[in-house]
């Protein structure tokens, strides 16, 4: 049974990188997840846990994972923006759990946006 | 929506729209009927206004002219036979209670109350979340607060705190939630 001692366990472990963190705010990654009925609707929910998991699981300790309202493109649901400091913005559309831990892969942690996914590449295809 | 566990992030959603600062969300399983409620102390609105937005065609938003969340929400309480109320105070906040039935052939399930509640709380990190789980004579409560307290400064949203927090919910309301549908 996971107890509150882990998560004081956690806190040290984290708690060096997070200092580093703290002196460069620009470094920090930020995925944000549409979250409004529409979005959540079309399986946002699922689509934040595997974004939060995979981020988890590679260790990475400077991406927020966030949630956002509805934007409008409700179609495109799930969506979620990527923003990488000193980069452009990158909208992903119909998003699905293994599109969330590709994009962690290729684009957090090796910098190559998934351009696939992109919401440009989509409206392209028209 | 599919589940319950879905309403509910929806309606959070609405209290974070609000600008609320402070979020409860209670679940009381009693015999057959789940409770459920959630109170904010975000901007709320007039009663009348409250009133009207159980009706789909009626949102506070200005890019279009229907809004869902609660009128869905509504429904899917309605239709397993309980019921669904909002109440709410300009500039105090809203609260929405609700009931299901839950041996009702069209009650809808559950769903993952623990996915929702521990991505609320990690993507929230400004926002405290106070949460009751309970059954008869088990309960479970987490708070953003009593989290905090332990972190210490490191936020919620960190990777490594929401899986363990995910977990954490999961694992602790297994024999509250466990054994219904979801």
């Amino acid at each position: 049974m996971k107890t509150l001692e882990e998560l004081r366990a956690i806190r040290e472990n984290t708690l060096k990188n997070i200092n580093v963190r703290k002196d460069d705010k620009s470094a920090i990654i930020r995925i944000v997840v549409g979250m409004a009925t529409c979005g959540i609707a079309a399986g946002a929910r699922p689509v934040m846990q595997a974004f939060i998991e995979e981020a988890a699981l590679r260790g990475l300790n400077h991406v927020q994972i966030t949630q956002t309202g509805c934007i409008g493109l409700c179609r495109y649901e799930p969506m979620a923006d990527v923003f990488i400091p000193g980069q452009e913005k990158v909208t992903y559309i119909n998003l699905t759990p293994e599109k969330a831990k590709r994009i962690v892969l290729e684009h957090i942690v090796n910098g190559n946006p998934v351009i696939e996914y992109a919401i440009g590449s989509a409206e392209n295809n028209k | 929506m599919k589940d319950l566990s879905l309403h509910i992030a929806d309606l959070c959603q609405n209290s974070i729209a609000a600008k609320a600062k402070n979020i409860r969300l209670k679940l009381d399983l009693k015999q057959d009927t789940l409770f459920f409620s959630l109170k904010d102390d975000g901007k709320g609105m007039p009663q009348d206004k409250a009133q009207a937005a159980l009706s789909p065609f009626v949102t506070s938003r200005t890019t279009r002219k229907v809004g869902l969340g609660i009128p869905l929400a509504k429904q899917s309480a309605e239709q397993s036979g309980g019921m669904f109320k909002i109440n709410s105070r300009e500039n105090e906040g809203t609260e929405i209670s609700a009931s299901y039935i839950l041996s009702n052939i069209d009650c809808i399930p559950l769903g993952d109350i623990a996915g929702t509640v521990s991505s609320l709380m990690s993507a929230n990190d400004n926002i405290f979340f106070w949460v009751d789980i309970s059954k008869d004579d088990k309960q479970f409560s987490v708070s953003t607060e009593q989290l905090k307290e332990i972190l210490d400064g490191i936020p919620l949203y960190e990777p490594q705190v929401a899986l363990w927090l995910n977990k954490y919910i999961e694992e602790n309301t297994l024999d509250i939630l466990g054994g219904y549908i979801t």
